[in-house]
């Protein structure tokens, strides 16, 4: 079959080519159908939306091409529509006058414009709403208007980026059923449509193929069709099969992604510095007490289900678990070890001192940050130094982000303090103010 | 009129616009003809640079025409190039960095220090015609009120949400298109805004525009500013207080007349998802939207050629937009065109250092010494205004109740130009036996704290009761209170206060130090009365040396004082959710 768009090779990274340059998309292959539903699934910072920017020609890839019927997209392509995440409407348009804005970019004369927006809101129910302004409107109505916008240019493509994710759950469910009524009784004439998502029963409800992403940089971890029957049951045997897979695949970035059990990975050079999950320590404390009574072990996906978080939340709190030895990862269960189930029965203090062990014992950042501050004379640093060693193996932005988790689990151990005014760091009993009031007691 | 059969579903309300309505807005218009007329036989008249100017307070109601049309063409003129000028600094990504940093510069020159280049370029531009010492005094206004509208619409193209933008591409707006459907109503709020500080600056400093000695000529164009001047040299009390009257009166007319109904309309240009508690509203702008022959205007013409314009603009799908490598010529020419002005820029400065050396020792000790004191009085003119709008400021912001009293009068105050007040406060000064030099702190105070009590009014405004609540549920001591809620509350708003108010005070000083009173001219040392004595005795070099030092001064000091204090403001004192 003739795919509509079809990236070959493509590729992004930011900064300057060399050593500073960092990649988010691993070079990758990808091809939208006719006649099918995609999804794209993956983590946060996966760069699941520099892949729509890219297949859509908002951004330009830094490597490879996309095609478009076998031109090269040079520029926004032709024919196709994308649903925001954040809705994207003019506040100070009305409901007609946002649905008709990309039909009067194209030159159509106000008197078919308004047949044709009044035609498309009845479409998507939302006659009667023509002259009201987005925010008299509820988050669901908005992205009703979002959808409309986007189907009146009848396009051969409809993206989706996020689309459901800033709306309850009701709502997101109640939009989601209309939107596969409308693809199913062919009432929308798109041929066909991409959605990225991070919510994985979201992806296995609209899905005919699914693709998963991993992260840094992103590469197409697996790749395949849901053969199930729609309406697609959630409590259905296969259903929860695969919803499983999908979070084992995710769960698991080391393995090669596959049914069959895998084969042993080769093993891999240990980066100076391991990527620490942005977790609150607390959230990370609640997971192990959580699973310290359930037998010590569990399935990722009962585990949400229970937390009602979403992947993406409950990721980094299993992941700063294992880093931190607490916890250990197994075919998608996560299993307490003998260190996490000491520390979930632990009191406040002996969690500190637990923290700290296993910190400094596990965590190579706080390691060296402590290492550092005894070793100067007057116990104290400038952060810059660890960022500008950060900044070596991770973009500027995430270097900021791993220094401030770095900083939120040093502070609770007690390792060390930071000053976010002088920006530097110091040893707790260093704090500025100790010497002046020892001074003051002589 | 009938309901447009589209819209059937939805119930518009019948238009009850009353026909006597319908006579004003005709009326208006046929008066607005008029005006044109008067206009234009004035300007293409011969030229009288040096108008007689009448003390009669019947000259009063044509020469308050003279100055509403200048400030009104200046601000147009002002708002088209802030357009423009914003444009094209916020998409052009190498001149970028140049056109933000010549915006600092020029905000900071005083409008005097343009004057003798405008007039004379002016004058020389139309030799016959009263045009061209019109057109001097418009863009002398034009230089006090462009810069922050400018900076303003800049900022706002800057910071439109990526997504917004984004849809706006994917469904191939035109540029037009996306101008007027995305960039101009995002940045609408912040220019009405802006327009109203620049208009306000524009009353301020009038009766510097329509008066004054360059060298040996001397130029009187006719207009309140000048009515003003002369009523004031002449020591004429009754007729200060006319045309004080006049001033208020068209100010505040202008400020029901436009502003209001600007504001008002603006606010659905509101970037919010969720609707606000209040709106502004504006009972003008309710009977305009209400005429019928308004209605009627705005769908008999307005609307189709708007409809003509947007599918005359529409990019047609069949014409793909492919990204062109940049030409080789251009390249060429933008290069050529560089190296021109940067040898332009290189002789002038050359020439301007030759000026220089012509410098006399007093003349510099004297710009120096006069930097110091008008630096003491912008200091002494902020700290007073600190002392009393903080306190009162957060009172008002406070109480609600005491809100809607205090409010319309501190607005009313602040639309009344420090300027016109000047005389009145001069001989109360002078019966009291004080001179110039406290005298033009209270004017730079005048023209100024106004901003500083609007800002911690909205600070405290802002604080979350949840705060104060805190406050009063342990028995804060009032001390801290002030220390831990009110002052960290309002400080981000504090500092936006007086960056205002201070680059105002610097400006301000060029007709604070320096006034012609009863047939003399009274002045203090400072820069900005050596800044007017330059311009009227032609002292080219000295006038050269004071704005260098005045550019210098303002933009050392916000690069150096209030620019990390914003910072500090936008990080660890602000309010988050």
């Amino acid at each position: 079959m003739q795919a509509i768009i079809e990236a070959r090779k493509v590729e992004k990274s930011y900064g300057a080519e060399g050593e500073g340059q960092i990649q988010v998309i691993a070079p990758m292959d990808l091809a939208i159908y006719p006649g099918e539903i995609l999804a794209v699934l993956g983590p946060s910072g996966s760069g699941k939306s520099t892949l729509l920017r890219m297949l859509t020609g908002l951004a330009r890839p830094s490597g490879g091409e996309v095609i478009h019927h076998g031109h090269e997209v040079g520029g926004p392509c032709e024919n196709v529509s994308i649903v925001f995440q954040s809705f994207a409407l003019f506040p100070w348009l009305t409901v007609l006058e946002n649905v008709a804005a990309p039909l009067k970019a194209r030159g159509v004369p106000a008197a078919e414009r308004n047949t044709r927006s009044v035609k498309i809101l009845d479409t998507v129910g939302l006659d009667g709403f023509e002259n009201a302004y987005p925010k008299e409107l509820s988050g669901g109505m908005k992205q009703r208007v979002g959808f409309a916008r986007a189907l009146v240019v009848e396009p051969e493509v409809l993206f989706m980026d996020e689309p459901f994710s800033a709306l309850d759950v009701l709502t997101a469910e109640n939009l989601r059923g209309e939107l596969l009524e409308l693809w199913q009784s062919h009432k929308m004439p798109t041929r066909a449509v991409f959605v990225v998502t991070h919510n994985i029963e979201e992806a296995v409800l609209l899905a005919d193929r699914i693709i998963v992403l991993g992260r840094n940089p992103a590469t197409i971890r697996t790749d395949f069709q849901v053969a199930l029957a729609r309406p697609r049951d959630r409590k259905d045997a296969r259903f929860t099969n695969l919803v499983d897979y999908i979070y084992r695949v995710l769960t698991r970035p080391d393995l090669a992604p596959s049914m069959e059990p895998e084969p042993a990975a080769a093993p891999r050079a240990k980066p100076k510095y391991q990527m620490l999950p942005h977790a609150q320590r607390g959230a990370v404390a609640g997971l192990l007490e959580m699973l310290a009574d359930h037998n010590g072990r569990d399935d990722m996906y009962r585990l949400a289900a229970a937390l009602s978080f979403e992947i993406d939340d409950l990721l980094p709190v299993v992941d700063a678990a294992v880093v931190l030895g607490f916890a250990r990862l197994e075919e998608g269960d996560v299993e307490i070890t003998a260190t996490g189930r000491a520390f979930a029965e632990a009191d406040i203090l002996r969690r500190k001192e637990l923290f700290r062990t296993a910190a400094l014992e596990n965590i190579a950042l706080i390691r060296e940050i402590t290492r550092s501050l005894e070793a100067r004379a007057d116990h104290t640093l400038p952060d810059g130094v660890f960022e500008d060693l950060l900044d070596e193996h991770f973009s500027e932005e995430e270097a900021k982000a791993q220094l401030e988790t770095a900083i939120n689990w040093g502070r609770y151990a007690e390792l060390f303090d930071h000053d976010s005014d002088t920006r530097r760091f110091f040893l707790p009993e260093e704090a500025p103010a100790a010497p002046e009031s020892e001074a003051v007691s002589h | 009129m009938t309901l447009r059969p589209l819209l059937s579903r939805t119930v518009i309300v019948e238009r009850t616009g009353s026909w006597l309505l319908d006579l004003v807005v005709f009326a208006a218009v046929l008066a607005g003809i008029y005006g044109l007329q008067v206009m234009t036989r004035y300007w293409f008249g011969a030229m009288t640079p040096a108008a007689e100017i009448s003390r009669s307070p019947r000259a009063l109601p044509l020469y308050a025409f003279y100055s509403a049309v200048r400030i009104a063409v200046a601000y147009l003129l002002s708002l088209l190039f802030a357009l423009g000028y914003g444009y094209i600094a916020a998409y052009n990504r190498r001149l970028e960095g140049l056109m933000v940093a010549v915006l600092d510069v020029l905000q900071s020159i005083p409008v005097l220090s343009f004057l003798p280049g405008v007039m004379l370029a002016m004058v020389a531009l139309f030799p016959t015609r009263q045009l061209g010492v019109e057109f001097g005094a418009i863009l002398l206004i034009f230089t006090g009120q462009v810069w922050n509208m400018a900076f303003s619409f800049y900022a706002s193209l800057k910071s439109i949400p990526r997504e917004l933008r984004e849809a706006a591409r994917i469904y191939g707006f035109g540029k037009w298109q996306r101008f007027v459907e995305l960039e101009l109503p995002y940045g609408a709020i912040g220019l009405v805004w802006n327009s109203m500080v620049s208009v306000a600056g524009g009353w301020f400093f009038l009766m510097a525009c329509e008066m004054f000695v360059l060298g040996k000529r001397d130029f009187r164009l006719p207009g309140l500013g000048s009515y003003l001047q002369t009523a004031a040299s002449a020591g004429d009390t009754s007729a200060i207080f006319w045309g004080l009257g006049t001033m208020v009166g068209v100010i505040l007319l202008i400020d029901q007349l436009v502003w209001r109904p600007a504001i008002a309309w603006s606010d659905k240009f509101k970037f919010e998802q969720v609707e606000s508690g209040s709106q502004p509203s504006s009972a003008v702008l309710n009977l305009l939207r209400r005429s019928n022959l308004l209605e009627r205007f705005r769908m008999a013409v307005m609307a189709p050629l708007a409809e003509r314009i947007s599918l005359r603009t529409a990019r047609h799908p069949e014409i793909a937009e492919t990204p062109q490598p940049p030409a080789h010529w251009k390249m060429v020419a933008a290069m050529v065109a560089g190296a021109l002005l940067g040898g332009a820029i290189l002789y002038s400065l050359f020439q301007a250092g030759m000026t220089l050396k012509t410098l006399t020792r007093p003349e510099l000790v004297s710009t120096l010494q006069g930097a110091g004191a008008t630096w003491a009085r912008v200091i002494a003119s902020l700290l007073i205004a600190a002392a009393w709008t903080i306190p009162a400021g957060v009172a008002i912001g406070f109480s609600p109740k005491l809100a809607r009293i205090a409010q319309p009068f501190a607005q009313l105050a602040a639309s009344v130009p420090a300027t016109a007040l000047f005389p009145v406060l001069l001989l109360a000064l002078i019966r009291m036996g004080g001179g110039l030099g406290v005298g033009s702190i209270l004017l730079m105070l005048l023209g100024t704290q106004w901003y500083v009590l609007f800002n911690v009014i909205a600070g405290a405004m802002a604080i979350p009761t949840d705060l104060r609540e805190v406050a009063d549920v342990f028995h804060f001591s009032q001390w801290a209170r002030w220390q831990t809620v009110i002052l960290p509350g309002i400080f981000p708003y504090l500092v936006t206060g007086m960056v205002t108010a201070s680059g105002g005070a610097w400006n301000a000083s060029i007709v604070a130090e320096y006034f012609h009173f009863k047939g003399q001219t009274l002045q203090t040392i400072g820069l900005g009365a050596q800044i007017s004595s330059a311009t009227d005795s032609g002292n080219w070099d000295v006038l050269l040396l004071s704005t260098i030092v005045m550019a210098a001064l303002v933009v050392g000091v916000n690069r150096s004082l209030w620019r990390p204090l914003y910072r500090l403001a936008q990080t660890r004192f602000k309010l988050e959710g």
